[in-house]
This record gives structure tokens, C-alpha cells and sequence, in this order.
């Protein structure tokens, strides 16, 4: 156990060096740096120049790089280069509380939705909720998250009008980006959840726990949801990377001031420093739940070893 | 090659054989219908023979190559049929409803919508076929590469796959897009950093799996060698999953570029892609909603599509689902 989670973190770590490694590179390889005499055209070079060595742009890119890498082991991310005053750990640190809150409904969302659809639609083979469930399946996987967001912002918040249309800060103003970025993880877990319980209600356990004459709703939730849940256990992993996708979009599209509004704005701004920054705590974010949620797997599931 | 020579009965062998047999009264001749029952009056039907009936049979992925050809339709044609550039501004006609003159209405710019919509359909193919096919070129050659090789090539190989894998590839596409700027090209690019894994190991698995087989070590002991191996027996007879990895690699590189177009870092004015059509319309959507509906209709289509065929060349190309 232990030795699998070591050896888990070694290959996390190995993926980090190299995304900061790439991610370092790329952003210096760009053509025209922030403080460029090509980019700035009102300051005098002298300024420049001086922003460039406060900034450490003067140095050669490989002492750059040792430099960064210094600084991210003692959790320094370093200075936006946009936003006067600002570290990159200060953006992250403000932005995290509202991606993590709007993110985590939504991941919670969706498995209170997904599951049960799933399991009633395995149990009424053929019924319209397995209807319903297979077009939102559809739909929810086709659709791009951008294309929902617009439809339920153009019903909700503009016809209707009982939805606040952007903003964040009340309850209600969590409402349609807590659905939207729920909306293809709820198809994708509705269907695992649907032909991984079709396959347990198969196994013979079953059979012999009915015809022991266990009451059927005992059968379902005792030995068949147990059995049947841990796909998408599994999902919960890739799913905060799908997050992600969304929340690039969501939180631009309803001015939530979480991290992916602040990546967004520095993608298309070319503050680079925020870009590494960001791209960085990202990645890391992202491999330790994934490694959180394998370890957790494997301790909920005994037939998985740990000899990968 | 040489011919084999081992006994073969002739037929005058066999009639002396029925003849003495028949003579002695030991034997009965069969009826003629009951030789018939060993006679196989089916027609063979090759694998692809058979996936293709399958296909032919589903209604969806039916439907979905329909809907494909029509945008295909839409892309290469589109643009010619109406008398208006795809750029062409005139604020004169600004922000009209649907008409006779303008069949998607026009933009704020006074723009035909339906020449920018079927323009943006080249461009999402385009982006979606390009990206699919390299990705499929490099994860064939990669992964067969791994798989057949194996031992420590394969364990490296994979190991860096895993590596690049581990980070979700959206951060790698939008590092990418920063690097290169927004066209079309650096999309098509960006996708190519990190599609190609999934086929890799989907391929090196199929390899895995048939490389043991009798007709490989067949081919070793005629002296086939092995780049012909891989690619003549080994890549042909992995065909089925790699198709199927490939088509629903482009509903994903559709949703990318309109996703990146979207966010303002895919593809730049005033070239319309669908993805910025969508951005476009949303600030007035309120009071112009034709604007959102084409373009969004357009995307959800070829993605339902490209995902409807996939699911039937799954069902039709895996052989354990034979009827």
C-alpha cells in the first residue's frame, strides 16, 4: 500500500517537472516578451529595462529556469506581470475558494443525480426514465458546455427571469453553473452507473441473496449499488479535469472570480507568469485527487492489488 | 514455394473404393439431400463485409452520416450559394431576422449568417479530420512500434505516454495555442501534442493481443521482416478499434476548437468559426437569438453525429458481437 502510493507519487512527480519543465519553455519561447520594446511602445527603454531585471528577464533563460524552479519548491510562484502588485499565489488564493465551491456542487450534483437515474433506469429496463435517461445521455456527452450554459442563461436568467444572470455571491447566482458543469457528468455517470448495475443484478449473488428472500429494495441497495458504484468511483478522477474544461467557461461566462476566469483573462492577455503559474497548481490539483481517488478506490474495492 | 506433394486421393480412387464397398453389400449410397446438409450454402462474409451490413442496419449511425454529409455539403458548397463573402460588412442591413435574402439572418455587422455558418462548418471539419487523421498516424506508429517491440522499448514508450497523460491535455492545448497564436494551423497543431495517446495504447493493446497468434510466427518463418510484420499483418488486423478511436476523436477536436474560439484564444477575426459565432452572439442575445441558434445547432449536430456513427462502427467492427 504504502509502496504503491510512493511509487504513484514519484510518476506524479516525474509528470510535474516535465508539464513545468514544458510549460517554462514554451512561455519563454514566445515570440515578444511583456516588457519588449515592440510591446510597449509609451515607455522609455531605460523603464524597461529596469522592469526586465526586476523580473529577472535579463538572466539567461537556464538560470531563469533555476531560478522558478527555486522558487516553486519554496511555493513561490513569482510575480503577474499584468496585474501591478499582484503574486500569482495571491491570484490562486483568491480565485480557489470560488472555482472550489461552484466545482465541488457541482461534482456533488451530479453523482446525486447520475446515480439514481442510473440504477432506476437498469432496474426499469426499457421505461421511459431509461428513455430519458439515454437522450440526456446524448445530449449531455454532444453537447458542448458552452452551448448549455447559453440555453439554460437565455431561459432562466433572460425569459424567465427568476435567475440572477451573471455574479456570484448568493445561492442563486450558483444555480446555472453548478448545473451547467454538472450536465455531461451526470450522462456520463447516469450510463456507468446503468450497465455496471445491469451487470451485477446478472451475477449469481444476486439471484441467491432474492432467493434467500431478501426484500428486493435490500437486494438493490445493499449488494447491487455496493457492487455497481465502483466505476464510477473511478470517474470521480477524470471528472475534476472535466471540471475544468467547464469551469474555463462557466466562470467567464457568469463572472465568477475563480481561477479559471484569472487563466482565461491571462491566456488572452499573455501575462505569462499567471499562465505558468495557474498551469502549474493546475496539474498538481489535479494528480493528487486522481491519486486521492485511486487510493480510495483501491481501499473500497479488495480485489484491486497494489502491484502497478 | 514449394507444392505440396502429400497423398491426395484422386477421383477414380475413390470410385474404385465406392464400387468394392458398394459391391459387397457392406454399404448403402447416401441420399443425395443428405450430402447436400454438408454443403455450406451460405456466402462467406468477410469481416468488413459483415461491419458493413451491421452498420447499414443501424438507424442512428445511419442518421449520423447523413447529418455528416450534410454538412460536408454545407462546407464545400455553403459559401458559393449565396452572393455574399463571409466577411462582408454592411451595416445597412444589421442584425436581420431570417429571410429570403439572408437565410440565418445577418450579425451585427450586417454579415450573412448562413455564408459564416456554413463557412465555419469548413473549418470545424477541417480542424476535426486533419486532427483525427495525424493523431491516428502518429498513435499507429507509435503504438505499434511499442507493442511489437516490447520489453524495455515498450516499458519507456508507454512510461512517457503515462507522463504526458497524467496532466489533463486541455492545459497542454492552451500552452500550445499561447505558443503559437490563434489560427486554424496552431489548433490542428495543439491537438496533435496530445490525441495521439489514447490510440497509441488502444493500438499497442491490439498488438498485444495478436502479435502471439500463428499466422505472425507464420509470417517470421517465411522471413518476413518486421517492419512488414507490423505494418502488412499486425496494424490491417488491429483495424476495427482503431477506427472507431478515430471517429470519436473528431466530435472532440470539434469541441475543442469551438471551446478555444469560445474562450477568445481559438481562431481570430473576422474568420468565423462556430465557436465564434457563439461568442459573437451573446452579447446581444436577448433580442437577437437567431445568432446563437445556427451556430449552436451546427456544433451540437456533427458532434451528435460523429458520435452516433462511432457508436455504430463500435457495435459493427467488434467481432465478439457477432450475430
Amino acid at each position: 500500500m504504502a509502496k504503491y502510493i510512493l511509487k504513484r507519487l514519484a510518476a506524479a512527480g516525474i509528470s510535474m517537472l516535465v508539464l513545468v519543465t514544458a510549460t517554462f519553455f514554451l512561455m519563454h519561447a514566445v515570440p515578444g516578451s511583456p516588457f519588449s520594446p515592440g510591446e510597449q511602445r509609451n515607455v522609455p527603454p531605460k523603464v524597461l529595462e529596469n522592469l526586465r531585471s526586476k523580473y529577472g528577464l535579463d538572466l539567461p533563460v537556464w538560470k531563469q529556469y533555476l531560478n522558478y524552479m527555486d522558487n516553486l519548491f519554496h511555493g513561490n510562484l513569482g510575480y503577474s506581470f499584468k496585474k501591478l502588485n499582484y503574486t500569482v499565489n495571491e491570484l490562486i488564493t483568491s480565485g480557489f475558494p470560488a472555482s472550489a465551491v461552484v466545482g465541488a456542487l457541482a461534482i456533488l450534483f451530479a453523482l446525486a443525480v447520475g446515480i439514481p437515474l442510473g440504477i432506476t433506469s437498469a432496474l426499469k429496463r426499457g421505461g421511459w426514465m431509461d428513455w430519458f435517461s439515454m437522450i440526456l445521455a446524448t445530449v449531455g456527452i454532444s453537447m458542448p458546455i458552452f452551448i448549455i450554459a447559453i440555453l439554460l442563461m437565455f431561459v432562466f436568467s433572460m425569459k424567465l427571469q427568476i435567475l440572477p444572470i451573471y455574479g456570484y455571491g448568493t445561492a442563486s447566482h450558483l444555480v446555472i453553473p453548478v448545473i451547467c458543469l454538472a450536465f455531461s457528468p451526470i450522462a456520463y455517470i447516469t450510463r456507468l452507473m446503468r450497465s455496471s448495475m445491469l451487470e451485477v443484478l446478472r451475477q449469481d449473488y444476486i439471484r441467491s441473496t432474492r432467493a434467500r428472500g431478501v426484500p428486493e429494495l435490500m437486494v438493490i441497495a445493499k449488494h447491487g449499488v455496493r457492487n455497481s458504484i465502483l466505476p464510477v468511483v473511478t470517474y470521480i478522477g477524470p471528472l475534476i479535469a472535466i471540471l475544468l474544461t467547464g469551469s474555463f467557461v462557466v466562470e467567464r461566462l457568469f463572472m465568477i472570480p475563480g481561477i479559471g476566469r484569472y487563466f482565461v483573462t491571462a491566456v488572452s492577455e499573455r501575462d505569462y507568469s499567471v499562465i505558468l503559474g495557474i498551469t502549474i497548481f493546475y496539474g498538481a490539483f489535479i494528480m493528487l485527487c486522481t491519486l486521492l481517488v485511486d487510493v480510495a478506490y483501491a481501499i473500497i474495492d479488495p480485489r484491486v492489488k497494489f502491484t502497478d | 514455394m514449394k507444392k505440396n506433394t502429400g497423398f491426395i486421393p484422386d477421383e477414380t480412387y475413390l470410385k474404385d473404393i465406392d464400387a468394392a464397398a458398394l459391391s459387397g453389400g457392406l454399404f448403402e449410397p447416401l441420399p443425395s439431400e443428405e450430402k447436400q446438409t454438408d454443403v455450406i450454402n451460405r456466402p462467406s462474409v468477410s469481416y468488413w463485409e459483415n461491419a458493413r451490413a451491421k452498420l447499414k442496419a443501424d438507424p442512428l449511425a445511419m442518421g449520423g452520416f447523413m447529418i455528416i454529409a450534410i454538412m460536408i455539403a454545407l462546407a464545400v458548397f455553403g459559401p458559393m450559394m449565396r452572393p455574399y463573402a463571409y466577411d462582408e460588412q454592411n451595416y445597412s442591413i444589421a442584425n436581420q431576422t431570417p429571410s429570403a435574402d439572408h437565410w440565418f439572418g445577418t450579425d451585427k455587422f450586417g454579415r450573412d449568417l448562413f455564408v459564416r455558418v456554413a463557412y465555419g462548418a469548413r473549418i470545424s471539419l477541417t480542424v476535426g479530420m486533419a486532427a483525427a487523421a495525424i493523431n491516428m498516424a502518429v498513435g499507429v506508429i507509435y503504438g505499434g512500434i511499442s507493442g511489437f517491440v516490447g520489453g524495455r522499448t515498450d516499458m519507456l514508450m508507454m512510461r512517457i505516454v503515462d507522463i504526458i497523460m497524467a496532466v489533463p491535455s486541455l492545459l497542454y492545448i492552451i500552452l500550445v495555442m499561447v505558443f503559437l497564436g490563434a489560427h486554424m494551423h496552431s489548433i490542428i497543431i495543439a491537438l496533435c501534442f496530445t490525441y495521439w495517446l489514447g490510440t497509441a495504447r488502444i493500438v499497442r493493446a491490439q498488438i498485444l493481443s495478436i502479435k502471439s497468434q500463428d499466422f505472425v510466427l507464420a509470417a517470421k518463418v517465411i522471413g518476413e521482416t518486421d517492419s512488414k510484420i507490423l505494418f502488412r499483418h499486425l496494424i490491417p488486423n488491429s483495424m476495427g478499434p482503431i477506427i472507431v478511436t478515430v471517429t470519436f476523436l473528431i466530435p472532440q477536436a470539434i469541441f475543442y476548437e469551438a471551446f478555444l474560439s469560445f474562450i477568445g484564444i481559438g481562431i481570430a477575426v473576422p474568420v468565423a468559426s462556430w465557436g465564434t459565432l457563439a461568442n459573437d452572439s451573446l452579447s446581444n442575445m436577448n433580442t437577437y437569438p437567431h445568432l446563437m441558434l445556427f451556430p449552436a445547432l451546427a456544433i451540437s449536430l456533427t458532434i451528435f453525429a460523429f458520435n452516433f456513427i462511432g457508436d455504430g462502427l463500435r457495435d459493427a467492427l467488434d467481432p465478439r458481437l457477432k450475430r
